[in-house]
């Protein structure tokens, strides 16, 4: 089932807005991962303001719906979304990557409320998800568990070590979501190192394979729900989207993986979010 | 330690990870959060008996240690107390960004019983001894880190480390160990060694598969040279004993360390992190594998290869006695 037309435009101006903090908050920290960040938004837009069962103000419900953060460079994409929701303050952002801010490059679990947990090194999150998984079944639980991944860390090999092992538990309360925006720090992944035929690796490691627009909330919902629907099967979104998406000279170049830019540029880009979102909205 | 009833039968029918094994499932049997991976090894580390009783509760993820660590500690974040086994080489080389990232920073209730350690897999060659991960495991922070004597200690050690919350590393060998002790009731504490042997003139700290050649040495020492030897169970090396070594330093002056793990990095290098910090004179020496890779073979043989078995030891508390330690200002004599 399609979004309501007023859930499409309260995440529509929920994105926006979000990708407008994310701009600021890379200019409060000098620089960050804000090209993973802005591919990632929609999706994280979405799980956050519609889908998951979590409550800001209990942090630590031990029903709640689980987030894994595998790409934790993104940091600077989740950290302004868990601001959003009320998890902490927002002014805790203009302190990110400052000598002992709460808020770093990649977030940790013991100093960030509504974290679920400490991410970085990649490849690491499918694995964590399993095991909340398996913490579930066990304990009668009927969570769910997000993890987002980024398309270049699905050359880590603990990645399809965990797949095969979700599959092999039918673990279908897991969700796995790949940002597949085709890029990573030294180029994009068709020439850095192969993924293709992405869907059918996956497809092979036994999940039930969702394509979708990264960048199109009602697609995603579907996605999302499509996800909830198969029960035999572990399935994973592949969502298809831009790094940097929203503004023009980031969007799909690869170079800002990574990048900093002053409260001129940040001006620049925050018009050009606007913009791209106006044109989203007339699509 | 409730539920702990093993009797010097059981430690000579059983080995060391079997005793492990025992212990897991008594745990199990009390506590429901309590639960088991392993990599395809639960039949070589034994953790394979808790998968016959609580069959859902023993995970097994494939030849997978990466997946294995984190999965552990995704079941841990969910608050079950994970107890992971693999081979002691595996869990801390193979998959230690895991076990730094997943487990260690994120201080979580995991605990890592690796087996196989130091040259106890003796004859399957260097690809499967691990003489380098108490170094490793002593400089991850949140980690406390263990090395039972024997089969009733590694009792002892998985009943405490469930009691004790954060990722605890307890390390055991392949097989049967020489019999240290023939109850679980002496008193056994996380960071608190064990004075096996009392002594005036010298004392030997170790760990492992090395405390019982420690005190056989000690025995002998006495009887054939009149040499009175302390031997003290370090059973754990993080957090260390720092008052037992000091209370060493103060009254035999002498120290030697034996452990089965390279000599840089492990046991002997906290004593002696330990000793220079308190700016007391010591004459000192370390026993272990000299900074080598180890060579194929029995574990009882490597360790006599490398000296630091009863007679290797017995050679060295010799040589040290017989330096002229701070009797003269000639330096070179003295070890």
């Amino acid at each position: 089932m399609p979004l309501d037309k007023d859930d499409f435009q309260m995440l529509e101006q929920k994105s926006r807005e979000l990708r407008k903090l994310i701009i600021d908050t890379v200019v409060w920290a000098g620089s960050g991962h804000v090209g993973g960040a802005l591919s990632s938004i929609d999706m994280m837009t979405l799980l956050y303001h519609k889908v998951m069962k979590i409550d800001p103000e209990r942090p630590e419900w031990e029903d709640r719906d689980r987030f894994i953060l595998s790409k934790g460079h993104i940091g600077v994409g989740l950290a302004p979304v868990l601001a959003d929701k009320g998890y902490f303050p927002k002014e805790w952002l203009e302190t990110y990557n400052h000598t002992h801010s709460l808020l770093g490059m990649h977030l940790d679990k013991h100093k960030v409320p509504g974290l679920d947990a400490s991410t970085g090194s990649l490849g690491h999150g499918l694995p964590l998800s399993l095991g909340l998984a398996l913490s579930a079944r066990l304990k009668k639980q009927d969570f769910k568990t997000y993890c987002l991944m980024g398309d270049g860390e699905c050359d880590e090999g603990s990645v399809w070590e965990a797949a095969m092992a979700i599959s092999h538990y039918k673990a279908t309360n897991v969700v796995a979501i790949v940002d597949r925006n085709r890029c990573m720090i030294d180029g994009e992944t068709k020439d850095v190192m192969t993924l293709e035929p992405f869907a059918d690796k996956w497809r092979a490691f036994g999940f039930n394979v969702i394509e979708a627009n990264g960048h199109d909330m009602n697609e995603l919902y579907d996605a999302i729900e499509a996800a909830h629907k198969e029960t035999e099967k572990p399935s994973v979104i592949i969502m298809n989207t831009l790094k940097g998406c929203g503004v023009d000279f980031m969007s799909g170049n690869y170079k800002y993986h990574y990048a900093g830019f002053d409260a001129e540029r940040a001006e620049h880009c925050k018009k050009e979010i606007d913009r791209y979102h106006d044109e989203r909205m007339n699509a | 330690m409730g539920g702990l009833n093993y009797t010097m039968e059981d430690t000579a029918k059983l080995s060391t990870a079997e005793l492990y094994g025992k212990t897991l499932v008594d745990l199990a049997d009390q506590h429901p959060e309590v639960v088991g991976l392993t990599s395809d090894l639960a039949k070589s580390t034994k953790i394979g008996v808790l998968g016959e009783k609580y069959p859902e509760r023993l995970i097994n993820v494939g030849i997978a240690e990466q997946n294995l660590m984190g999965t552990a500690a995704g079941m841990a974040l969910n608050g079950m107390v994970p107890f992971v086994s693999t081979f002691a080489v595996f869990t801390t080389m193979r998959a230690l960004d895991q076990v730094h990232t997943d487990i260690c920073y994120q201080n979580l209730n995991v605990k890592m019983i690796a087996t196989h350690g130091g040259l106890s897999f003796g004859q399957a060659g260097t690809t499967h001894h691990c003489t380098e991960d108490i170094s490793i495991m002593r400089s991850m922070a949140n980690c406390k880190v263990i090395i039972p004597a024997d089969g009733m200690e590694t009792a002892n050690a998985v009943q405490a480390a469930y009691e004790t919350p954060g990722p605890i590393y307890i390390r055991i060998n392949r097989g049967f160990d020489q019999q240290v002790y023939d109850t679980t009731e002496y008193d056994y504490e996380i960071g608190k060694a064990v004075e096996l042997h009392e002594g005036t003139d010298l004392t030997l700290i170790a760990c492992g598969s090395a405390v019982w050649s420690a005190r056989e040495a000690a025995k002998v020492l006495m009887s054939t040279d009149g040499i009175s030897v302390r031997v003290l169970n370090m059973h754990t090396i993080k957090p260390l004993d720092k008052e037992a070594v000091l209370k060493a330093v103060h009254e035999t002056r002498r120290i030697i360390t034996v452990e089965d793990h390279n000599i840089i990095g492990g046991l002997g290098s906290a004593v002696a992190e330990v000793m220079a910090e308190s700016g007391k004179a010591c004459a000192f020496k370390r026993l272990g594998v000299p900074d080598t890779f180890s060579i194929i073979g029995l574990h009882e043989d490597l360790m006599a290869h490398y000296g630091y078995d009863v007679n290797g030891i017995i050679a060295a508390v010799r040589e040290v006695m017989g330096a002229d330690f701070e009797e003269d200002d000639d330096w070179n004599d003295e070890i």
